[in-house]
């Protein structure tokens, strides 16, 4: 036993990652050029919405409790739209991520985002893996140092523009703009920029992967939405291994003494391209694809070995397919020793491991797709896109957007709310009428002072007044709600005075286009006459 | 120590050593920054305690270096509040209130000033709606009866003041006296009579000896068709509100054993400022009363209590001034 503890706390391993080209690097090229772009423009597109109302196409007014966006104008009582996108938001990352994975976390995280660019950056300036493993390594030199601080400079100055763009969705953009240069703005606004230019820098320069490792709960939540049959990146350990350099003498002994067909028809794979014969190691096994050449550790951000099979590291970016999809096109054999794949369809048992083997060998097919044992065949792409789940996420999550859609067309122009004041129920007043008090709320989303007129209908003779005003026309300035206090009245007479409760309509109408709106609401009356006679007063 | 170390064969991961009935726990390190964010956690923790309030004593708690307090943060944010306000509340103090709420601005900030003067300070009596107590006696502040006027002077006036109490000798102040020594028919029937000023059911053979009886008793206060007056805080009593209750027992109740509400007076408590602003939030409360500029109606003509606006007789809206005479000279 030991008789010390080992270290329960361990140093960050460094990670280097090489650059690598091909179809998955380029897709990230684009998602990160896309979303960068999305995100440092977007507010300072312009909208025109008339003079009273702000012209910034997507602002998020906290003060003034709005938020624009193009058209649409979300009011805080409007809030189940928000909630509503959230949803949406939160059902699309099921459907991706049950069809595809951790595909958020490879491509469209901000944090994959920003480290790529940082990498980039840090790639540009201090060169690729190897060099920057040496420079690592090496002393303080004077080079050293120029390197490093032309790279944190680089750095800032990208988490100082990142922090500053998210401020800009909060306010006048050009505004804001100046008043941040000419110190003007407001300290929250320098603060935010600050604590983003922080995170940014550390999360995207030093943190990296560690956020991804220990800080971030997506990896659990999504790893858990997975299943069998969910596209995702992985190593074809049945094709690759055993893995092994294999030399160019045994490759030619193996020829001769083996015979390349027969081996070559049993195992699918592992041939040689110029002599079509497996790859022998040096005791002679049949070797796999895998040529054990590190290119997919090399270029990982995550530092991890994709052959260990899934892991909670693997952000599934992809790069290691690009890597190996490259070292494989130059020992000539096809692509996707590391793929997108399903785990449902690999072959359930591998070369070399039981008696299946002898099924392999019935199908001299010489391809890579493992197709070999009769009773298994992969499923098609699209059958692992298009299954019952996905597409009921899919129509969950659209049935939510048209929900939406049709919610922000039917919203009425304008907008009433209507409660009775309950403290007291009803009023008597001097001649006998009895009064209720409503608290009306109107709103006026345009952006021009709009005049309302209030009625009432009733079966019973009632009339409306407002507090402070002696006739029934409101006017509500643009872009704001208006509280009023509204009397009905019925006479002493009228059923609607003795009646307990009566139904009634508060209509509103719009004095100028002649637009209606109504709220029901219930008038109280005496409750019995004896009431009358208790009254205070 | 190398050799001490021991690998767990299906992971490959190094186990701590510890071993439980045989089960081996695997030694996954931590990063070394996460131990480090620890202990900077603890030393902020300790550097806070030092600066802020925090550990507690005796009575209080240290106070810290810094010298923070939260109370000192309100006391600040209230003193910036009335600085903000400041000019408010003096134009509130010295403008007539007649032209108050010609003054939209002022007007919505009296108004909202009152709410809160008025759930701190009247709302124990006259309730949180304004509604009142009928049980208990406190008026109902939503309707157009009142006992002593309802425009915007006359209820700063009554809440400067207060009704019938000691402290304040500017008080308005009334007093019904005890019709104790009426037979029981001749109170049932002056009851009866009452009743009929406002049309409830009665004994019209009753009423019409009750005529008499009020004419003799009460009409010096209630007037003689019983519109009350409110120079001398006496009800109207041909109106569909009753701050006693109407039915001719509670009738009878009050004319044998007059009961009387007290206010307190609040000028010197609230200040000029909440005075009118309390006042102006109960004027607009739905009963409120313009003073009358249009032209009076007679106030004895008999449809005076369909217009309660014009059923006190004009002298009633002249407002005494803090300074000036009481109205009521006291009855006593």
């Amino acid at each position: 036993m030991p008789t010390e503890s080992p270290a329960l706390f361990a140093a960050r391993t460094p990670i280097f990652p090489r650059r690598v080209s091909g179809t998955f690097r380029r897709l990230k090229w684009a998602v990160l050029i896309v979303t960068l772009g999305i995100y440092y423009i977007t507010p300072w597109l312009r909208w025109d919405r008339g003079p009273n109302l702000p012209d910034q196409a997507v602002l998020i007014d906290l003060a003034n409790r709005r938020f624009y966006f193009l058209w649409i104008e979300i009011w805080p009582h409007e809030f189940y739209f928000v909630a509503g996108l959230l949803i949406m938001a939160g059902l699309g990352l099921f459907l991706f991520t049950s069809a595809l994975g951790r595909v958020w976390c490879g491509y469209t995280c901000p944090q994959t985002v920003w480290t790529d660019l940082f990498l980039t950056v840090e790639r540009w300036i201090e060169g690729d893996r190897n060099a920057r493993i040496r420079l690592h390594d090496a002393g303080w030199s004077l080079r050293k140092w120029r390197l490093r601080l032309t790279k944190w400079t680089t750095w800032l100055l990208i988490s100082v523009a990142t922090g500053g763009a998210w401020v800009f969705y909060f306010a006048d953009a050009p505004t804001l703009a100046q008043n941040l240069v000419t110190l003007n703005a407001a300290p929250v606004a320098y603060a935010t920029i600050a604590i983003l230019t922080a995170t940014t820098f550390v999360f995207g320069g030093f943190m990296r992967e560690q956020v991804c490792i220990y800080m971030c709960p997506w990896p659990r939540i999504q790893a858990a939405m997975m299943d069998p049959g969910t596209l995702t990146v992985g190593y074809r350990d049945w094709r690759g291994e055993p893995r092994g350099k294999g030399g160019v003498k045994q490759r030619h002994i193996a020829a001769e003494s083996v015979g390349g067909g027969a081996v070559t028809a049993q195992y699918g794979s592992a041939v040689d391209k110029d002599t079509a014969a497996p790859r022998l190691s040096r005791n002679d096994e049949i070797l796999g694809d895998c040529i054990d050449c590190n290119a997919c550790v090399a270029v990982c951000p995550m530092g991890i070995d994709i052959r260990d099979g899934q892991q909670m590291e693997c952000i599934t970016c992809a790069l290691c397919i690009d890597a190996c999809d490259t070292v494989m096109a130059k020992i000539g054999r096809p692509r996707g020793l590391i793929d997108y794949l399903a785990l449902d369809d690999q072959p359930p048992v591998r070369p070399g491991q039981s008696a299946d083997v002898a099924a392999f060998a019935a199908n001299p097919a010489g391809q890579v797709t493992g197709a070999q044992r009769p009773d298994w065949t992969p499923k098609p792409i699209w059958r692992h896109i298009f299954r019952p789940r996905t597409i009921f996420y899919t129509t969950a999550w659209a049935a939510i957007g048209v929900g939406l859609v049709v919610a922000l067309f039917i919203r009425p122009q304008i907008d009433m709310t209507v409660a009775p004041v309950r403290n007291p129920t009803f009023v008597t007043l001097s001649d006998g009428t009895i009064r209720n008090t409503y608290d009306v709320r109107l709103r006026n989303k345009h952006g021009e002072t709009r005049a309302f007129d209030l009625s009432v209908t009733s079966d019973s003779a009632l009339s409306l007044t407002l507090e402070g005003d002696s006739d029934t026309v409101v006017d509500v300035p643009a872009d704001s709600t208006w509280f009023q206090r509204v009397y009905v009245s019925a006479p002493p007479q009228a059923p609607a005075a003795a009646r307990e409760r009566s139904d009634m309509r508060i209509w509103v109408e719009d004095v100028v286009s002649g637009e209606r709106a109504y709220d029901d609401t219930i008038f109280n009356g005496r409750e019995s006459a004896d009431v009358r006679t208790g009254n205070a007063g | 120590m190398h050799d001490d170390k021991r690998i767990d064969p299906e992971t490959g991961t190094e186990t701590t050593g510890h071993s439980w009935d045989g089960i081996e726990e695997l030694n996954t390190p931590l990063p070394r920054w996460w131990l480090w964010t620890f202990y900077a956690t603890i030393v902020w923790g300790v550097g806070y305690t030092i600066l802020f309030p925090a550990w507690p004593m005796v009575s209080g708690a240290t106070t810290g270096l810094l010298g923070y307090s939260t109370r000192a943060e309100v006391a600040a944010d209230i003193a910036r509040v009335e600085q903000s306000n400041a000019a408010l509340t003096d134009s509130l103090t010295t403008i007539d209130l007649d032209a108050l709420e010609r003054n939209e601005e002022l007007h919505r900030f009296a108004v909202q000033a009152g709410r809160s003067v008025f759930a701190a300070n009247c709302s124990q009596c006259h309730g949180a709606g304004a509604a009142g107590v009928a049980i208990s006696g406190y008026p109902n502040l939503l309707d157009d009866d009142w006992l002593w006027g309802g425009t915007l002077e006359d209820i700063a006036y009554t809440v400067r003041h207060g009704i019938r109490n000691e402290e304040d000798w500017d008080s308005r102040y009334s007093e019904m006296p005890a019709f104790d020594w009426m037979e029981t028919g001749e109170l049932a029937a002056t009851a009866d009579f009452v009743r009929s000023l406002s049309g409830l059911d009665h004994d019209a053979q009753a009423a019409a000896r009750g005529a008499d009886l009020f004419a003799d008793n009460c009409s010096a206060c209630h007037g003689e068709s019983g519109l009350g007056d409110r120079e001398v805080g006496a009800p109207n009593l041909a109106d569909a509100i009753w701050l006693r209750g109407g039915t001719q027992e509670d009738i009878i109740q009050q004319m044998i054993a007059p009961r009387h509400g007290v206010m307190p007076p609040w000028g010197q408590r609230l200040g000029e400022a909440e005075v009118r602003a309390v006042s102006a939030y109960v004027h607009g409360l739905g009963g409120g009363e313009n003073p009358v500029a249009d032209p009076m109606s007679d106030p004895e003509s008999e449809n005076a209590a369909d217009v309660p606006d014009a059923s006190f007789p004009a002298g009633a809206t002249q407002t005494p001034t803090e300074t000036g005479e009481p109205p009521v000279q006291p009855a006593d």
